[in-house]
């Protein structure tokens, strides 16, 4: 009987492969953001990764690298998109301390389901909401500076609207994004701390201008909790994508993200490059 | 932090305020002759795409030029009246995808690309036709 079901449910799996797709609209799938949900550069969107219509399937991976003075983020990861309605990722994070030396590794798991609307479509805007949960491999360095715990999850809910042709004739993208969260440094800093170890709200937003089909343009803001009381900072960025076809998106971006561990004017170049596999 | 924000919000609605309204999107697309241009390039897209071409195995070509002209000079605010069936009345029966939707928006963009429509300009007149596509999708 066990038997039966996996082979049904492979089956239905396979099915589902059939129906991998790019129906949507070209950008409007937008990118996957640090933590590997659908979204913009650092902050989750309502859209879905991937351009998966309703009736379609889809599976994406991407590679994220931040290079700041003190410190490097890489990222990689992956996700797959449901039907439109339902997305799982998965991020890995590696971060080098290439000033003192060592590195923290973290890995991400990520649902979001859309609750509301189309992007472009919808007289509102898409709405989802998701989950992120972290789990921190290395914890040496949460645990000097006095996090609580080495794990934790975070809830959030975006709102996502593409208004066409609205400044000047181009379209304009803004999504707003409310996370709770004890998260510190994403997390690589553990979670909770000695300021505060209760979930926060905090708020995350992105405007964007799309200058052609394949090229956009913007800002990117994500407020940050400061529970170690080391000064961690909000994070912002200016970012550039580029978009060729619905297989693959390069972007490049300006980050500012403030002091992180006690290091602080810690800025530097994003780049991303993601990309759509079935 | 938020200052540079605040001032990127202001300069896009500044930007979108300065935009000229007493031209209509008709006249700025430049006028009939040019609806009809994309019309053609739509109809030449369509015949050579096999997805989107099943769709239009029982109509009326001429008749389509016609009539879909006449709902462009309309949404871009010419001095049209549209005579043509209800959008339902069209599509129904069709069960016409998200997917197969969206690509025939691609072949209409090709067709404005094809009639150097200026990207401004196709933002704005596909802005002036989302309302129907509740009307077509999976009747």
């Amino acid at each position: 009987m066990g038997l039966k079901k996996l082979i049904s449910s492979t089956l239905i799996f396979c099915t589902s492969l059939a129906w991998a797709g790019d129906g949507k609209l070209i950008g409007t799938a937008g990118l996957n953001q640090l933590e590997g949900s659908g979204g913009g550069g650092i902050v989750p969107w309502a859209t879905l990764s991937g351009y998966d219509t309703r009736d379609e399937i889809s599976a994406n991976a991407f590679i994220t690298q931040v290079n700041l003075e003190d410190y490097r983020l890489n990222v990689l990861g992956a996700s797959v998109s449901l039907y439109d309605r339902a997305e799982f990722s998965v991020a890995r994070h590696v971060f080098d301390l290439t000033t003192l030396g060592g590195e923290i590794a973290q890995t991400v798991y990520g649902a979001k389901f859309k609750l509301y609307g189309d992007v472009i479509y919808s007289d509102w805007p898409q709405l989802s909401a998701g989950v992120q949960y972290k789990d921190l491999e290395d914890t040496a360095v949460a645990n000097l500076v006095g996090s609580k715990d080495t794990s934790g999850t975070d809830v959030y809910l975006a709102a996502t609207k593409v208004h066409l042709g609205a400044v000047g004739g181009y379209n304009l993208v803004w999504n707003l994004t409310g996370r709770l969260t004890k998260a510190n440094q994403l997390g690589l800093l553990g979670f909770g701390g000695p300021q505060n170890s209760d979930y926060e709200l905090m708020l995350e937003g992105s405007l964007g201008l799309l200058f052609s089909r394949h090229f956009a343009a913007g800002v990117e803001y994500r407020q940050k909790p400061d529970n170690l009381d080391l000064g961690e900072d909000d994070w912002i960025d200016v970012f550039v994508t580029y978009i060729p076809s619905k297989k693959v998106n390069f972007t490049l971006a300006w980050a500012d993200l403030g002091s992180i561990a006690g290091a602080t004017g810690q800025k530097g170049l994003y780049f991303s490059v993601g990309g759509q596999l079935w | 932090m938020v200052k540079p924000l605040f001032w990127i919000l202001a300069c896009i609605v500044m930007l979108n305020g300065c935009a000229s309204r007493s031209v209509s999107l008709y006249e700025e697309l430049g006028g009939q002759a040019k609806i009809n241009e994309i019309v053609e390039n739509f109809v030449y897209e369509i015949e050579y795409n096999d997805t989107i071409l099943p769709y239009f195995a029982d109509t009326d070509i001429d008749r389509f030029i016609e009539k879909f002209a006449e709902q462009l000079c309309v949404f871009s605010g010419g001095p049209c009246s549209y005579s043509g069936d209800t959008m339902k009345q069209v599509h129904g029966g069709m069960n016409i995808t998200e997917a197969d939707f969206n690509l025939t928006v691609d072949l209409f963009i090709n067709a404005m690309n094809k009639a150097n429509v200026p990207h401004t300009l196709q933002n704005k007149l596909i802005a002036r036709m989302t309302h129907t596509r509740k009307q077509m999708l999976y009747l």
